[in-house]
């Protein structure tokens, strides 16, 4: 009965969704549909991190580099031969790839498939480690992506970055996989191996000697984590058209983090409605930075305000109200 | 069931267990008693793995099979058919009563994380069993109408049998118990005592606990080890234990 | 490469290392006590050569007043800065209290790029250290001779301060047990206060030496070498300040010989300390100088 009554719900839910995307699709102009994209991709952002981080109580910071992984994937292989050979004018791309051009289902799914690998094979040496120095690590690796994009010039062009990827990403891509993120995350933390997960956040010591195979656990929850990381790197390459190494600084987890911790570590509902709230928030704090002209009078803008905002009130909340804004009770 | 052979235990300078040995037979309630300090939980650290011995053997022979499980991790021991409580409770705070049982039996899933999630008629079959089994084992320690509370929010007593359930679920056959009756009064010691006995028929188990309480290590436990300064200093049944010179020695402390 | 490309080398390597192990002390006396990485140790680093940039072009204070006075205003922000971000969380799950060290990291940058602006500043540089020194045939300037010495002093002060000193042995005990330390009548938060000015205090001075050697300021400057420096820390034995200074060492002659020798791998010369982090991690995780932490069950 009350699995029916779930059911309906979660139904309605979705048809009301898809019901508002469709006309929303319809009357937005094209930065807000930007906006709406961008909101879809970082609920599966947020959600992924919220896996490794919330879920299974590792605290890492690599994000930005599965992303980027999931992100050039996508742009290689989807760019037309004419336009890689335009992008590619101080170096050429290596022979194997100038040729190809896959579809953007194959690439998006190839670009999630090569993060998890990654996710997987630098997994089983760091997630040995503990808390700060998974942390570190990390974040070293994502650096490391970066550092190693931005000198393979002949397989990522660089610091040049690239241009003209093919715009596939549109409203149903980014919510389509949104949705099917948050069925994943909710069938799986409903699952024996969630709540494994779960057991590992509440206490290594004695999950383990429930039996729990911490390494196997952890090692599946990050590969998982980094796959999501890498599609939702995709999805962003192909809403933008134009990605550089950059682009996949430290910043870039930091907001990742800042919805997760917003809505709620561990809580699937808060990432989604803060992933939303936060996008949207990022946006509109634009006049933060930038100067706004009200016709009678200019207000200046001063660079860096919206991300002063934005630390401020990551910590007031990790000071004042753990459990995230938006966690009921 | 569980042998010991001449295990010590060091961290730095200090030795925690000194050439212990124990043997302890199939279906046995086996206590370990001794004064604060004498390394009884290190003991059951070394059993489940969470330590390693500086020395010795732990072989686990529950049938005619024996096994060194000296050098394998916790979850491998577990595995196996060891399993413990905490003296300092370890339960899964933030989870819900069910839960914390259920997480218990997830060690003997057979299904993969991906039938997990795509809810394949394989995983939910196991996953009823599963639930059914928690359900069944959180009656019996008379937590079932707690089952939805958060495990932190139960009081003391509730917490160690929750603890039990737990352990219970993953299918132990030789379960550690860490001072099971630490914090109850005389009415919940009794009931746990009898609690104790009836699991142990049940489930066919062999207990090992530590305790403090003289009177349940006394009126349950078929053969008694002591401990002093990580050296066993007495063995055997709870009459010759009570008036062991040694032991009398080591808890009152004459000089 | 002669001798004297060798020589030169080594001395850049020296006082690049020097430079690494100032920073790296405050993250590894943080972490001693409060098993905290203190995320933002980088940007303080950064304040502190931007307090000393503006003290030096907008006051007419001789600079080695000026050097002395934001070194010690840099040590107060950093007390501040454990007095505000991290002492209300110290009960809490570490989780958060990193969290929270991120988002304070965060806030010190942009704050930097609202007040300092986001375009890179110059060093104003004492006339004294561009002189160049001449040594076997080979120039050096004097910088890189100023900063191992001036490291060194530090070094000297700091093992006195620790050692003899009943605040430095408070620190010690605090740090080799927390609990029990504080059962003995250690005010503790006042020795974490002392500790977070000490590491700011040293990241100043090494941020100003910093600022004279690579002169281009920015908001963001902090970031690399205070990551880097964080890894010095671990790669010597996180809590251990001669691991500290150790890691620093290995890192920056390593960062140096390794564009000196392999010219090729210029560009990757940032993710050098990050591999050299993951290899230690994976062969001793307590780093060279490190102890065992057991945790008790």
């Amino acid at each position: 009965m009350k699995e029916n009554n779930r059911f309906k719900n979660s139904l309605i839910m979705l048809i009301v969704t898809i019901a508002v995307l469709f006309v929303l699709n319809r009357v937005l102009d094209d930065y807000k549909l930007r906006i709406l994209n961008l909101c879809g991709i970082y609920i599966t952002l947020g959600l992924s991190m919220n896996l490794i981080n919330g879920f299974t109580g590792l605290f890492s910071l690599g994000h930005a580099g599965f992303m980027a992984i999931g992100a050039y994937t996508v742009a290689i292989l989807t760019m037309p031969v004419h336009m890689k050979e335009m992008n590619f004018f101080m170096k050429p791309i290596v022979p194997f790839l100038a040729n190809i051009e896959w579809s953007f289902f194959p690439a998006l799914m190839m670009g999630g498939i090569l993060a998890g690998l990654f996710g997987f094979l630098i997994g089983a040496p760091v997630l040995r480690l503990t808390d700060d120095y998974l942390a570190i690590a990390t974040l070293g690796f994502a650096e490391i992506i970066r550092v190693v994009f931005t000198n393979t010039q002949s397989i990522t062009n660089g610091a040049l970055g690239l241009k003209g990827i093919p715009a596939s990403t549109n409203v149903w891509w980014s919510w389509g996989v949104a949705i099917i993120t948050v069925l994943f995350m909710v069938f799986l933390m409903e699952g024996s191996y969630g709540k494994a997960f779960n057991a590992i956040r509440e206490d290594e010591i004695a999950a383990q000697s429930m039996g729990i195979n911490l390494f196997t656990h952890k090692v599946m929850s990050f590969t998982f984590g980094s796959f999501l990381a890498g599609i939702g790197g995709g999805l962003l390459a192909a809403l933008l058209g134009t990605i550089d190494p950059n682009m996949f600084r430290i910043v870039l987890t930091f907001n990742i983090l800042l919805i997760v911790v917003l809505g709620g570590l561990g809580s699937i509902k808060g990432s989604v409605v803060s992933a939303i709230l936060v996008t949207i928030a990022m946006e509109a704090l634009r006049f933060l930075d930038e100067s706004i002209n009200l016709g009678f009078v200019e207000l200046k803008g001063i660079a860096g305000m919206r991300m002063v905002v934005f630390s401020l009130i990551l910590m007031g909340v990790v000071i004042f109200r753990r459990e995230g804004l938006l966690k009921e009770n | 069931m569980l042998k010991i052979e001449n295990m010590t235990m060091r961290f730095g300078g200090v030795v925690a267990a000194n050439k212990f040995n124990a043997d302890i037979e199939k279906g046995q309630i086996v206590g370990l008693i001794g004064p604060n300090g004498a390394g009884k939980t290190t003991i059951f650290n070394v059993i489940t793995g969470v330590y390693r011995p500086t020395e010795g053997k732990i072989i686990f022979n529950p049938s005619k099979l024996q096994q060194d499980i000296t050098r394998l991790r916790p979850d491998e021991i577990a595995k196996l058919g060891i399993c413990r409580t905490f003296q300092n409770i370890r339960l899964f705070k933030e989870l819900s009563v069910l839960d914390n049982v259920f997480i218990g039996n997830h060690l003997r899933i057979e299904s993969n994380i991906f039938s997990s999630v795509l809810k394949l008629p394989k995983y939910r079959k196991e996953e009823k069993k599963m639930l059914d089994k928690s359900l069944y084992l959180l009656d019996k320690v008379g937590l079932k109408d707690e089952i939805d509370s958060k495990a932190h929010s139960l009081p003391y007593g509730m917490q160690r049998r929750l603890e039990i359930a737990r352990a219970l679920a993953t299918e132990p056959q030789l379960l550690l118990l860490d001072e099971p009756a630490a914090g109850m009064n005389p009415q919940e010691t009794r009931e746990l005592m009898d609690f104790i006995r009836e699991i142990k028929d049940e489930f066919d188990l062999t207990i090992f606990l530590i305790e403090h309480h003289m009177e349940v290590v006394m009126g349950i436990c078929e053969e008694i080890l002591v401990l002093d300064h990580g050296s066993l200093i007495a063995q055997g049944d709870p009459e010759t234990i009570q008036t062991d010179s040694k032991v009398i020695e080591a808890y009152l402390g004459v000089e | 490469m002669g001798n004297q490309g060798l020589l030169q080398h080594l001395a850049n390597g020296i006082s690049l290392g020097s430079l690494y192990a100032l920073i790296a002390i405050g993250y590894t006396m943080v972490y001693g006590i409060l098993r905290l990485i203190n995320f933002a140790h980088g940007d303080i680093f950064m304040l502190g050569i931007y307090i000393t940039y503006y003290g030096v072009l907008f006051t007419s204070i001789p600079w080695w007043i000026v050097f002395i006075f934001a070194s010690v205003f840099t040590g107060l922000i950093g007390l501040l800065l454990e007095k505000v971000a991290y002492r209300p969380l110290r009960e809490s799950p570490r989780i958060t209290i990193l969290i929270s060290a991120i988002g304070a990291s965060f806030f010190l940058q942009n704050f930097g790029i609202v007040v300092f602006g986001g375009r890179p500043k110059a060093f104003p540089i004492p006339n004294v250290f561009n002189r160049v020194v001449k040594l076997g045939g080979v120039s050096i300037s004097m910088i890189t001779f100023v900063i191992p010495l001036v490291t060194l002093l530090l070094l000297l002060g700091l093992t006195y301060f620790i050692t003899k000193t009943k605040t430095g042995m408070a620190m010690r005990a605090l740090s080799k047990d927390y609990e029990t330390a504080s059962l003995m009548g250690i005010d503790i938060n006042r020795i974490i206060s002392i500790t977070f000015f000490i590491g700011s205090f040293l990241a100043a001075v090494g941020g100003i030496m910093w600022g004279i050697r690579y002169p281009q300021l920015m908001p963001l400057m902090g970031v690399m070498p205070g990551l880097k420096c964080f890894i010095a820390a671990v790669i010597g034995g996180i809590g251990n300040i001669t691991g500290a200074v150790l890691g620093g060492f290995i890192l920056g002659l390593g960062e140096i010989m390794l564009v000196a020798l392999l010219p090729k791998l210029t560009g990757y010369r940032d993710a050098f300390a990050f591999i050299l982090l993951i290899v230690i991690l994976l062969i001793k995780p307590t780093g060279l100088m490190g102890e065992k932490i057991t945790e008790k069950v």
